[in-house]
């Protein structure tokens, strides 16, 4: 049995929060927060959690652009649902053959968000440091409270260009080892290789966000648990999203998996955007699913 | 899970083996993170220099970097091969502005 859990009593959704003014916290209303969701390992959720984190954030009022840094194998607009809306791109901003303003896809669900997608045609090295900043800056002036820069895999330039202005990191990983090593990398990246390290303006703040998470593999010790995973890393951790059919159905879709409340992940998503928010939520689908003696006996 | 698979006692938790493997990889790794490039080829090259006039086992290089206050300090010990009594001596010591 998969790890849907339908049981009522196990997926309370929690009442919508409305924007209040401790959010975001006082004194940085007008700053605009450049989020990069990164990994280091492919494969593990980094596009399903941008495209997640960034509804969650427009639904709560806020005005979010979300970014594809991965020039030459583009996603973020299949995830998101827009791939037929895509004219230009994040490499034509770049490179002055458009204005960002064209080139930013409007959400069709929330109107404080935008989409820009990366250029499916060139290559890598499409991207400069000096052409994200721009791009950056432009957002910021626009009055965007977030913009999420979602990263490719790997460490080269997609990566590390995605990474370089965050302000804050949502580190994902699966519990299983070549994610926690490659996340350790990027730990290690994120705290040299930032412009936050090195002008010396305070560390970006790093988050974990654990996907793929499967509660009754925990319980048997055949999966790492989440505790495990931040004592070897070393940081906190926002989220935890249980392994759930969900997430492929919500992609399926193109219906980031936020919005689909009666799945484990996506109320586990809504939640982690709670707390980057500053609220505090308890974890929930951390525990296994209690099964009675006749269904272990017989199998299910 | 079927009925015979609820009587056989399960194997040794592999999570518990996955733990263990990170926490020994990462904290290596971590060490090995501030450590300059170069450090590897210059091992390497000074190995090359001291086999001209001593026959020294590869492995009796040692180098590392010390943080030192403000300072980096650059310690580098070669064991020379029997002769003398004590094996390990130390060849050079060499120290260096901070370099970051």
């Amino acid at each position: 049995m998969e790890n849907e859990q339908h049981d009522p009593s196990r997926v309370e959704t929690p009442p919508l929060p409305v924007p209040d003014a401790s959010f975001p916290s006082p004194g940085r209303t007008t700053l605009t927060e450049i989020i990069v969701v990164t990994s280091g390992k492919g494969g593990v959720g980094k596009t399903t959690t941008s495209a997640s984190l960034a509804v969650g954030l427009a639904r709560r009022g806020k005005k979010v652009a979300v970014i594809d840094f991965d020039v030459g194998l583009r996603n973020l607009d299949l995830i998101m649902g827009c791939e037929r809306r895509v004219v230009y791109d994040f490499v034509n901003v770049i490179h002055e053959e458009c204005t960002l303003k064209q080139a930013l896809i409007k959400d069709k669900r929330y109107d404080s968000l935008y989409v820009l997608a990366a250029s499916q045609t060139r290559d890598k090295d499409a991207l400069s440091k000096e052409g994200v900043e721009k791009v950056l800056k432009e957002l910021t002036d626009e009055g965007f409270d977030y913009v999420i820069c979602d990263s490719p895999a790997g460490i080269e330039k997609g990566a590390s260009l995605a990474m370089y202005f965050a302000d804050r990191a949502v580190v994902v990983v699966n519990p299983e080892v070549s994610s926690v090593r490659d996340s350790d990398r990027i730990l290690g990246l994120l705290s040299s290789k930032t412009r936050r390290a090195e002008l010396g303006n305070g560390p970006v703040e790093q988050h974990l966000l654990l996907t793929r998470y499967n509660p009754d593999r925990v319980a048997v010790g055949d999966m790492m648990g989440v505790d495990d995973v931040k004592e070897i890393l070393g940081i906190e951790v926002i989220g935890v999203i249980p392994e759930s059919p969900g997430v492929l159905s919500a992609s399926n879709a193109g219906v980031p998996v936020i919005l689909d409340d009666t799945s484990p992940a996506g109320q586990a998503y809504e939640d982690a955007v709670a707390r980057l928010a500053g609220e505090t939520r308890p974890m929930r689908f951390l525990d296994a699913q209690k099964k009675g003696f006749l269904a272990r006996l017989f199998g299910s | 899970m079927g009925i015979l698979d609820f009587f056989r006692s399960r194997p040794k938790n592999t999570a518990s083996v996955a733990k263990e493997r990170l926490r020994i990889i990462v904290a290596q790794e971590r060490a090995q993170q501030g450590r300059p490039d170069y450090l590897p080829l210059l091992r390497r090259e000074i190995l090359e220099v001291i086999r001209k006039y001593v026959n020294v086992d590869p492995d009796a290089i040692d180098i590392h970097v010390e943080k030192d206050g403000d300072s980096e300090v650059l310690e580098l010990s070669v064991a020379l091969p029997e002769q003398r009594t004590a094996g390990t001596e130390k060849a050079g010591e060499a120290a260096t502005p901070s370099e970051a």
